[in-house]
């Protein structure tokens, strides 16, 4: 894995030389999802409470998903932004190398201005936290960084599966965004307000339930069962990682015997 | 050391139409149709070789190098490199074979030369001592160390290629695939890349294959010529026999001491005179050369002669005709 | 005129190449609707107070969100006219400055409406069917519906005159993303596209009525569901076309400040 970071270490080498855009780009990606959540602070202002969730509790789950998103945008933008690798003819030039195409994929596109977004929902995290009267304890703890890392898995194998669309066609790609925005726009927010199966599918087809509605009960005293259990749920992401990846490699089979 | 054996690969493209109603009735409907990229391909080529690889563009030269380069599977055929099968072993096989491709970098952009250098370095895993040993040598014969401390997009497009030649010759690869890699060159480039090309084929011993639509890059480098038109193999063999197959015709032009009178010689065709200088065409096979300037310098006092033979170009697209390609 | 009539017809012929991108474009719109409103739906379960707009009058305002998005978002980027300002060949491509703004106006104009009728106008059908509540709404009456179509039109004008603004500000920033970091950032919430304005808190909703933003989302999709009713309506049309004049204006002089400051330069 130090081929990752020495492709992060390049790329962060090249987007530095253009300081000025760089952060401008930051600073949009910090203010944009920011009126956002203003936007849902004035929802709480009028409403009081969004069914038996209160504003801290909603902004914790918030501020996880982003975060998870921001990661996931930063660190596995290679897949997101692969199209562009197929049109330009450049994924023929990582087949020619002796790696792996996943390393390579993700080596080949960083997207470091999504440290505003990330920034955005740690200032949403920390501030939903110092509010909410929850009783921490090392498991709890573990169990907040797990559903981030969970929920870059999950994001990581959108991406993937998104990527992997782009060896039949380049066109129709939009709607993948329905699982990634869209993804975190539902999960952002506790998934049982939703309609029953909207809850489900998102949950067992798409496991943002066990990264961030299940454990987020845990976390604020509202769930029973063991605590490790909840702790443990988001490998769940695992799981959903596995097929992803399997795909992918049926879609590179289908790149190379049908040329470009 | 190369082998192909009936390769053969298709393509189905999806037609599209002009117009308003058939680009609505192309909404439910697709029509396919199906292109023969690759019709029963087989070649030999030995270690040590430099092969030029040509044909009109569409002819299946790219698709021949995917297939080589592991990168494309095809429908039919065989095709061992250095006893390995490219696309079946690829992530063995990759690590030997360097290629370019003329008009896509496989640099990264924006940083110094010697750090996508040593990326490439930690992706095809070669060792220390072989890595500067590459690396300097590289330097050295492709007179490198000006540039390579400049980021990619600052360097010209002939730097940028020398750049390029090197980088795909760091881990020693024993074939070196190249996709016109002269193209867009100027002069000076373009005869930099040829001496670099012979120099590291004769000292190093690499093998190598080159598309190219430059003939000059053939003439200076290839010894063997591969032709493909419309997905079949045309021509398979040296520049010589090219030559003397369509290359017969040669034109000469003498300088001569004041002749007021026009000479003409029997078997040749006279293109142009004046006083001091004419210039002639005929056919090698019928008379030779030789001939020629004798009975010219029984007519007049020579002075200087020079003698062209058929471009190459012309002798190629002559071949174009003859297989209707 | 023909010019444009064959560029958006031109565009047409290509998105119908592209049948899959067009089904695409129509089940994101259609989804992205749906968590929208569901979210809605959540907070309106919950409470049994009177709120400003009702939950049909919500889900109607984020269809029409939807149905019209490439009329009212601002973040579209013109490369073209983006590439001619920072490449500093402007001063080759002018003829005068007037109609130089009209010409791009009219370019944004037909890319909008274009896409408007390929992407979006296909959704239409669609929402009249979804089950309750995530139906959409007939509008109010005859009356409210041509009133919205006027005030929609004239709300893209607004759209077209603030986005040559951002592109006219290239002139100075030669930076396009720092031109529409600026406005982008909070034109988005002031125009009522993330909740709309009713819902907003009293000072914020006093701010938003100063800027132009809401008079190309929040009013027109207000007047089709009769929340804001007729008379209102007109008052309103009349405020669209104060604005238009006024950024056009505006815009038109600093592009004529931008080009001369180049033709001095040189360029």
């Amino acid at each position: 894995m130090t081929l990752y970071f020495k492709y992060l270490l390049i790329l962060f080498k090249s987007q530095m030389q253009y300081r000025t855009s760089f952060w401008l780009l930051s600073f949009g990606q910090f203010f944009i999802p920011f009126s956002v959540f203003a936007g849902l602070y004035f929802m709480f202002e009028r409403f009081g409470d969004l069914k038996g969730w209160t504003f801290y509790e909603v902004a914790l789950c918030y501020g996880i998903v982003h975060m998870a998103f921001a990661i996931s945008e930063c660190f596995v933008r290679g897949f997101d932004a692969f199209s562009s690798l197929i049109v330009n003819g450049e994924f023929d030039r990582l087949l020619v190398r002796p790696r792996g195409t996943i390393v390579q994929v993700l080596g080949s596109k960083f997207e470091f201005t999504r440290f505003g977004r990330m920034l955005q929902g740690l200032v949403i995290l920390f501030w939903a936290l110092i509010n909410l009267p929850v009783s921490w304890s090392l498991v709890k703890v573990i169990t907040l960084v797990l559903m981030i890392a969970g929920g870059v898995i999950i994001f990581a194998g959108i991406y993937m599966l998104g990527a992997t669309l782009c060896f039949w066609t380049v066109q129709g790609l939009e709607v993948v965004n329905v699982f990634t925005d869209g993804g975190r726009e539902m999960a952002q927010y506790p998934l049982n307000i939703y309609a029953k199966w909207v809850t489900q599918f998102f949950t067992f087809i798409i496991p943002f339930g066990f990264v961030s509605y299940m454990p987020l009960m845990f976390i604020l005293d509202r769930a029973d069962g063991h605590p490790v259990l909840y702790m443990l749920m988001p490998f769940a992401s695992v799981l959903f990682l596995l097929p992803c990846i399997a795909i992918w490699s049926i879609g590179v089979r289908h790149y190379r015997s049908t040329g470009s | 050391m190369i082998q192909l054996e009936g390769i053969s690969k298709s393509f189905k493209v999806a037609e599209r139409s002009a117009g308003f109603k058939q680009a609505a009735k192309a909404l439910f409907v697709r029509k396919h149709r199906t292109v023969e990229a690759l019709s029963d391909i087989s070649f030999t080529i030995n270690e040590g070789e430099i092969v030029g690889y040509i044909g009109p563009n569409g002819a299946g030269k790219s698709t021949t190098i995917k297939v080589m380069s592991g990168v494309l599977v095809p429908d039919r055929g065989k095709c061992s490199i250095m006893g390995y099968n490219p696309w079946k072993d690829r992530a063995a096989y990759v690590k030997n074979i360097g290629v370019v491709f003329g008009q896509r970098s496989q640099l990264w952009w924006d940083v110094p030369v010697i750090d996508s250098y040593e990326l490439l370095r930690d992706i095809y895993k070669i060792p220390r001592a072989e890595y500067k040993s590459n690396l300097d040598m590289l330097i050295d014969t492709l007179d490198l160390q000006s540039i390579i401390h400049m980021p990619v997009r600052q360097l010209s497009l002939g730097q940028r290629m020398r750049c390029e030649i090197a980088a795909s010759l760091l881990h020693s690869p024993k074939v070196l695939f190249l996709d016109e890699p002269t193209i867009g060159l100027d002069a000076v480039s373009k005869i930099a890349v040829r001496q670099f090309i012979k120099t590291i084929n004769e000292q190093k011993g690499v093998t190598v294959i080159l598309t190219t639509h430059d003939m000059h890059d053939i003439e200076a480098l290839a010894n063997r010529i591969l032709m493909i038109g419309k997905g079949t193999l045309l021509y398979d063999g040296s520049l010589q026999e090219l030559r003397s197959r369509f290359g017969t015709q040669r034109t000469i032009t003498i300088d001569f001491e004041r002749h007021g009178q026009p000479v003409y010689i029997a078997g040749t065709e006279q293109l142009s005179w004046t006083p001091e200088r004419a210039v002639y065409s005929f056919d090698n096979e019928q008379i030779q050369v030789a001939q020629v300037i004798a009975k010219l310098s029984e007519q007049v006092n020579l002075l200087d002669v020079s003698i062209d033979t058929k471009p190459i170009d012309e002798i190629i697209v002559q071949l174009y005709k003859e297989h209707q390609i | 005129m023909s010019a444009y009539l064959s560029v958006i017809r031109l565009r047409f012929i290509n998105g119908l190449q592209y049948r899959t991108a067009a089904i695409a474009g129509l089940s994101t719109q259609l989804f992205f609707g749906l968590i929208f409103i569901m979210v809605f739906v959540a907070f309106y379960s919950g409470t049994a107070k009177t709120l400003p707009m009702s939950l049909s009058e919500v889900v109607t305002y984020v269809w029409l969100q939807q149905i019209f998005l490439s009329l009212i978002m601002l973040w579209a980027r013109d490369n073209e006219i983006f590439g001619l300002i920072t490449g500093g060949n402007i001063a080759y491509e002018l003829c005068r400055p007037v109609q130089l703004y009209g010409f791009w106006s009219a370019k944004l104009l037909a890319q909008r409406l274009a896409n408007v009728v390929l992407r979006c106008l296909p959704i239409t059908a669609v929402v009249f069917l979804l089950p309750q509540p995530y139906r959409m709404s007939l509008p109010q009456s005859w009356t409210s519906f041509i009133l919205f179509l006027i005030s929609l039109l004239l709300g893209l004008l607004v759209v077209v005159a603030i986005s040559m603004l951002i592109y006219i500000s290239v002139f100075w920033t030669m930076s396009p993303t720092g031109s529409i970091m600026m406005i982008a950032v909070a034109s988005e919430l002031l125009a009522g596209m993330i909740i709309p304005i009713p819902l907003m808190p009293e000072w914020l909703q006093k701010i938003t009525f100063i800027l132009p933003f809401r008079w190309t989302v929040d009013f027109p999709f207000r007047v089709y569901s009769g929340h804001i009713p007729p008379a209102e309506a007109l008052w309103g049309i009349l405020i669209q076309l104060f604005w238009i004049a006024v950024l056009a204006g505006f815009g038109m002089w600093c592009l004529r400040t931008a080009l001369r400051k180049v033709v001095i330069q040189g360029g």
